[in-house]
């Protein structure tokens, strides 16, 4: 049997739907003895701004029952080094590369989206529209649906490359903004960003991270993750990266057949930098037993009938 | 090079009140892990605690390694109950090692509690390279100090006086120092509470010593990709320096140690 897990999104093609998530994977380059970046699906790149910026002070990390809280503040080298340094050594490693992008206006977005057009070997762009950590993180455009649009249109017209918005989970209706991203020609939404979270100490009565407020991840947010990737499959047809807790082949494959086309690994490679290519295999053996032999047979394949039993009791 | 491994545990045992050190053996560790550089430790597969631990090496001899911990949150608890056999999940050598070459002919090995970790490793790395080595370990009281008879020229400080010198560790330093009449040049190097640090920095400002420091953290991933472990610098062209990463060991010049959080979850 033979089986090809490959997915093409626009002009890109991923060996297999495993992506490493924007913030959890320094540049992709941070822990060669643990994992071959060229067997991922690709590695979606720190969020990548106009200037260097030091990110939050500290505390940025606060561990909780199966999750935990960061506040990083987008700390990245800024673009001039990331096109000078960081990507040709991604090139080498031959990973599919996809740049996330985080700024406080469309014409940043834009200066640094065109930035990137200048150099060989990217794949494609994840815009961040939803960081939840830094005033000017992109937060602000991520819960307003026309600034969404204007900047999906603005970043659209400039780059004939694969263009996914990445979406905050903190809105009231993420269908609405997948949905203004597929109609100014967005060519995937990735889902979801992280939930904002809190925690703190009971006896000094102090926050555990230095923003109060932080963004929370981890296998604790799976549930909540994928009931917003099954409300954005209801509102778009347009690809959609699934992002939330994944930390295992049954994890990511939950996502595939919700309707995600690709999945990303984040908080799990904290614990196993090799996560990624684990997960890949996994995906693989599920197919194998189950006589799969393209994705697109898993993608969108949920299951929602309801049981005979359910029936019988008068759920219908 | 580093590693991502099940070792088994060998034993665990406690040396100290509420301190306790775990043994294991790793050939492939310790043929590259140098003085000062740790471990990433997951407490058990479970979600729940869900991060690694990052713990110095305490002794290494041939391929057996022992780290020490104090038993206060759920991940050690976990280690504490470890028995012979059990799995544990190892990551590592990691971190930049403590800087051995210079001008000095004595190393001064500072540690305050749960400092002592990177000592004992330390010291003998120290002596083999033909340098003097003192301890001075100090902790609130005598049953929370660690005595190990291998330790190099121990000295010990307890803040109630029940063993040692009735004193805080960095009074100890001084007392040291001012009966020290053999003019040997010195470098610190140091571990323990923040606290600590901050008034032995002051202290070395003052008489002008070498001071190394050894910081400990909480981080998340340990390998400089979560950047979840920022301390500021006084100097240098980026504001922030990763302990993960650029750390745990650093000149005690280059930071801003006010920087450094006070409390851990």
């Amino acid at each position: 049997m033979s089986i090809s897990t490959e997915i093409t999104i626009r002009n890109v093609t991923f060996k297999n739907p495993v992506l490493t998530a924007s913030g959890t994977f320094g540049y992709g380059l941070e822990s060669p003895d643990y994992v071959d970046v060229s067997q991922l699906g690709g590695v979606v790149t720190k969020s990548i701004s106009r200037k260097p910026r030091d990110g939050n002070p500290p505390q940025r990390i606060a561990e909780t029952p199966a999750g935990m809280l960061n506040s990083i503040g987008l700390a990245n080298v800024g673009v001039d080094v990331f096109l000078n340094e960081k990507l040709p050594a991604l090139r080498k490693v031959n990973a599919t590369v996809i740049v996330n992008i985080a700024a406080s206006s469309i014409e940043e977005y834009a200066y640094v989206l065109e930035r990137c057009e200048e150099h060989e070997g990217i794949g494609g762009y994840e815009i961040n529209v939803s960081c939840p950590n830094v005033k000017d993180g992109g937060l602000s455009f991520g819960t307003n649906c026309p600034a969404v649009a204007e900047m999906t249109r603005e970043l659209r017209g400039r780059t004939e490359k694969l263009l996914a918005i990445k979406l905050t989970p903190n809105v009231t209706s993420i269908g609405e903004f997948a949905h203004v991203c597929e109609a100014e020609g967005a060519d995937a939404v990735s889902c979801i960003n992280t939930f904002v979270g809190m925690d703190i100490f009971v006896d000094s009565r102090r926050p555990k991270i230095a923003t109060i407020t932080g963004g929370f991840s981890g296998p604790a947010i799976l549930p909540m993750a994928l009931a917003k990737v099954y409300e954005v499959r209801k509102a778009v047809s347009i690809p959609i990266i699934g992002i939330g807790g994944i930390t295992t082949a049954e994890d990511a494959l939950k996502f595939l057949i919700v309707g995600a086309s690709l999945v990303q690994v984040g908080t799990a490679l904290f614990i196993d930098p090799g996560a990624g290519p684990t997960i890949a295999e996994g995906i693989v053996a599920y197919m194998e037993r189950n006589g799969i032999t393209s994705l697109t047979e898993l993608i969108g394949s949920l299951d929602t009938s309801l049981q005979p039993s359910l029936i019988a009791a008068g759920w219908e | 090079m580093m590693y991502l491994e099940t070792v088994a545990v060998d034993y665990t045992k406690e040396v100290a009140e509420n301190v306790w050190v775990i043994g294991f053996r790793s050939a492939r560790i310790t043929e590259v892990l140098r003085p000062g550089q740790f471990l990433n430790i997951k407490p058990d597969s479970s979600y729940d605690p869900l991060l690694r631990r990052a713990y110095s090496v305490h002794r290494v001899d041939g391929d057996k390694i022992e780290l020490i911990y104090n038993v206060h949150g759920k991940g050690s608890a976990i280690f504490a109950a470890k028995r012979p056999g059990d799995p544990l999940d190892v990551m590592g050598p990691l971190g930049v090692p403590f800087r051995l070459d210079g001008k000095f002919k004595k190393g001064i090995l500072v540690s305050g509690g749960l400092g002592i970790a990177p000592m004992p490793i330390l010291g003998e790395a120290l002596h083999q390279r033909g340098y003097d080595v003192v301890n001075i370990h100090g902790a609130r009281n005598a049953s929370m100090i660690v005595q190990d008879d291998r330790l190099r020229n121990p000295h010990y400080a307890t803040d109630d006086g029940s063993l040692g010198l009735h004193s805080n560790v960095v009074q100890a330093v001084e007392h040291y120092l001012d009966r020290d009449h053999s003019n040997d040049s010195v470098r610190l190097f140091a571990c323990g509470p923040n606290k600590m640090l901050d008034s032995l920095t002051e202290f070395c400002a003052n008489r002008d010593l070498d001071l190394k420091v050894s910081l400990e953290c909480q981080m998340a991933c340990g390998i400089g990709i979560c950047q979840g472990c920022p301390v500021e610098m006084k100097r240098g062209n980026r504001k922030y320096t990763l302990v993960c990463m650029h750390g745990p060991n650093y000149d005690v010049g280059d930071l801003v140690l006010e920087s450094l959080p006070t409390e851990h979850g």
